[in-house]
């Protein structure tokens, strides 16, 4: 039997490298990856936890992930598409009209 | 059960009026104006006469007091809107309606050419607001409102050409001179409330009854009434504050004759005449009263001869007149004094009302020196004016005769200095009075008004709108005519008050019965100090009834009369050598001016004491409020604290702002050091 905490190091080892990945890339595709890797980090300490317990919370709690996920993988795409189209660049860096 | 007389009405008929004229009288014609104003100020008289009337007819107990309401109540302190009716304040209404009322009308006149028409209106019927709530209030504290709001009025009149310099610093000097004056009135009123435990007038009084005269020493009675005295002394132009008065003939004549010489002016003396009961117990303040009385009226009497601007000599006069009521009050004749206050308000407003229509009969021109023979071009204003003249300088049968004798002879009772000083003073009066009579209606005309002949006219045909066409008759120097009749009117009114006025006074020794002293008695009496303490503290004999206010004189009528004789001598002497020195040979002035140099400038620059109190304390101040006050306090000290924090709250905002970059990343850095900042605090506190 696999021990909890190597699961949740994994676990933590994923979300870290989603957090720095954000911070670092300026891609907008690689950005919003790292964001799904934060969120399967997240899901992995949840299955984890479940798995221990033996309680089925954690395991639907990661389906919810999931489909939020899947739903912010369809807006965050297509809002993806619309920037591109407008402004010709992936470059978070150039993307910044909001600012004051 | 008293009536109810309404007396709230008779002040706020002119601040409706005031109101009216104020808020709306920009979109009014002239007319309408002059009607508003004239209907309400005459209303306020018609109300006046009808409580007269009420009084004497009717019988009404007095004093009679009516309360509308509470305005504040603190613990055991309150203060009422009440109004307070008793023969003294009779005596004021109907001086101050009436002779406003007649000012009012002439005013009409007098303005119709001027701009600011109905902003000259609505003032003059706040000032008559204020000023009857003044002599109508049954607390100190209404009284105070009314007191300061007529010094508004007065300031808002003086300053009426607000454009020229010279008149807007009158309006200021006035103002601020007064706020002297009333800062002494203001501790008086914390003192009483402090001693008395109240401001209302029958409750001060009967607390201050007990009390015995602080013969010796100066207890709370003499410091209230010495500070009321202040109060008293800056409101009616005595020494040392009363600079202003002279200032104030900036505003427009029908001004100077309501509230700088019939009115506000006499404010001080009613004030120290209602408060007679604390007075009387504070021997030292009477004295302190009768002497800056008899000082200022012969200091002011004698910057008067020297005076060559014809509303200057009124106002010096007036200052010096102020002065025979102050003396007459610190002799203890208070009902004397009173009767001067009335007796010059109608002499008074009648001299400057005649000014008035001398100025505007020589095309604005107020230098004496420039006038001269208009006796036969304006015959009213000449007739009037004579008539002013003669009551002021005391010649009997004329008001001033009677009022003025009145005080002399009150006076020598309490000492013979001072009516040594009153007689003097009396003397002066009838000469710098009869020197502007002759100087301005005898002799050869010097000014140059006929040059402007076709001004004048014009001036006339749009008069003519508001008047009865008057006639153009004798233009013997063209432009000189007289008055319209809505001016002379007032003028005719006021001569005769100032003939019959003093009628109602005829001391006894002539023959008369000394009404208006009987009249104002049941004020004045039972008001004096208990001769020992032991009987008044127990309270059970009061003082002896007396008719008249003090005591009568042991001497005989003979030696009244021989009094009532050297003062009429010296009017006629005044009167001589005014004749001598202005009309019989002219040259003498010049000889005498030049033989006493020194004394005649000092004289005519009326003793440098304006410069005295520039350099001693206007300047020194302005110094004091630049240097200290605006540099070092309000630049050094408030200021920079404030331009420094907000400085500093920039200089932190200029920093803090750059972590709003729009940079996505950045902000995405700042939620992640957040968060984990948010945890480690988190863990920190679970193994704790």
């Amino acid at each position: 039997m696999v021990p909890l905490s190597l699961y949740l190091v994994l676990s933590g080892i994923l979300f870290a490298c989603g957090v720095t990945g954000f911070l670092i890339k300026r891609n907008i595709i690689t950005i919003f990856m790292s964001i799904e890797l934060m969120l399967n980090g997240v899901n992995l300490s949840f299955v984890a936890f479940a798995a221990k317990w033996q309680n089925l919370s954690g395991q639907v709690f990661v389906f919810f992930v999931m489909v939020v996920a899947a739903a912010e993988a369809a807006v965050g795409l297509a809002i993806i598409i619309a920037v591109f189209r407008t402004r010709e660049t992936l470059n978070i860096d150039q993307v910044n009209l909001l600012k004051l | 059960m008293t009536p109810n007389l309404h007396l709230w009405l008779i002040p706020i008929l002119p601040l409706a009026g005031a109101a009216i004229n104020g808020l709306l009288g920009k979109r009014f014609s002239r007319q309408l104006v002059a009607t508003v104003a004239l209907a309400f100020s005459g209303a306020a008289f018609a109300m006046a006469l009808w409580v007269a009337s009420q009084v004497f007819f009717s019988s009404l107990p007095l004093p009679h007091v009516e309360t509308i309401g509470t305005w504040l109540r603190s613990g055991a302190f309150s203060a009422d809107f009440s109004f307070y009716l008793d023969q003294l304040s009779l005596v004021m209404l109907l001086v101050v309606t009436g002779v406003g009322f007649l000012i009012h009308i002439y005013s009409v006149g007098y303005m119709w050419e001027e701009g600011g028409f109905y902003r000259f209106f609505s003032y003059l019927n706040l000032f008559m607001f204020f000023m009857l709530t003044l002599v109508l209030a049954s607390n100190y504290l209404l009284m105070f409102i009314g007191w300061e709001g007529v010094g508004l009025a007065s300031y808002l009149l003086i300053g009426f050409w607000f454009i020229k310099d010279s008149a807007a610093a009158a309006g200021k000097k006035a103002f601020i001179v007064n706020r002297i004056g009333d800062f002494g009135f203001l501790i008086a009123l914390f003192l009483m409330i402090k001693h008395f435990g109240s401001l209302d007038f029958q409750r001060v009084f009967e607390a201050a009854k007990p009390f015995a005269a602080e013969t010796t020493g100066i207890g709370f009675l003499s410091a209230i009434a010495l500070l009321l005295m202040v109060g008293a002394c800056g409101k009616s132009a005595q020494i040392p504050l009363y600079v202003w008065l002279p200032d104030a003939m900036e505003g427009p004549t029908p001004v100077s004759a309501l509230i700088h010489a019939a009115t506000m002016v006499t404010a001080g003396v009613y004030m120290v005449a209602r408060s007679h009961v604390i007075f009387e117990r504070a021997p030292s303040a009477l004295m302190v009263v009768a002497i800056i009385g008899a000082l200022t009226a012969f200091f002011a009497a004698t910057i008067g001869i020297a005076q060559t601007d014809i509303k200057k000599v009124l106002a010096y006069s007036t200052i010096s007149q102020l002065g025979y009521m102050f003396l007459a009050c610190g002799a203890a004749a208070f009902s004397a004094g009173i009767f001067h206050l009335m007796t010059h308000a109608f002499f008074k407003g009648l001299l400057f009302l005649a000014a008035g229509s001398v100025i505007h009969a020589v095309g604005g021109e107020q230098d004496m020196r420039q006038m001269g023979g208009l006796r036969k071009q304006i015959p009213v204003t000449f007739w009037t004016m004579t008539f002013g003249t003669f009551a002021i300088a005391g010649i009997p049968p004329l008001a001033g005769f009677f009022s003025k004798d009145e005080i002399l002879w009150r006076a020598y009772q309490a000492s013979w200095v001072y009516w040594l000083v009153g007689a003097v003073t009396a003397f002066i009066t009838s000469f710098y009075m009869f020197r502007l009579w002759f100087m301005t209606f005898f002799g050869d005309y010097r000014g140059a008004a006929g040059a402007s002949h076709g001004h004048e006219e014009h001036i006339d045909e749009t008069r003519a709108v508001v008047s009865a066409p008057h006639g153009h008759g004798s233009h013997g120097h063209g432009g000189i005519h007289e008055s319209p009749k809505v001016m002379l009117v007032p003028l005719v009114i006021l001569a005769v008050l100032s003939i019959i006025g003093g009628w109602i006074g005829v001391p006894g020794s002539l023959g008369g019965s000394n009404r208006f002293d009987k009249f104002l008695g049941p004020v004045f009496r039972n008001s004096a100090p208990a001769v020992t303490p032991e009987r008044a503290q127990f309270g059970e004999m009061a003082p002896p009834e007396q008719t008249t206010e003090g005591t009568e004189p042991e001497s005989g009528p003979a030696t009244e009369l021989i009094f009532t004789g050297i003062s009429v001598a010296l009017a006629f002497l005044g009167l001589f050598l005014a004749w001598l020195l202005y009309q019989r040979r002219p040259e003498l002035p010049d000889q005498i001016v030049a033989r006493f140099h020194g004394l005649y400038s000092s004289v005519a620059h009326k003793y440098w004491i304006d410069e005295m109190y520039a350099a001693i304390f206007v300047r020194p101040l302005i110094m004091l409020s630049r240097v200290v006050f605006w540099r070092t306090v309000d630049q050094g000290l408030i200021d920079s604290t404030l331009d420094a924090s907000a400085d500093s709250a920039r200089e932190l905002s200029d920093e803090v702002r750059h972590m709003q970059s729009g940079n996505l990343r950045s902000y995405a850095g700042w939620i992640a050091i957040g968060a984990t900042a948010v945890i480690a605090y988190m863990a920190w506190v679970g193994t704790k």
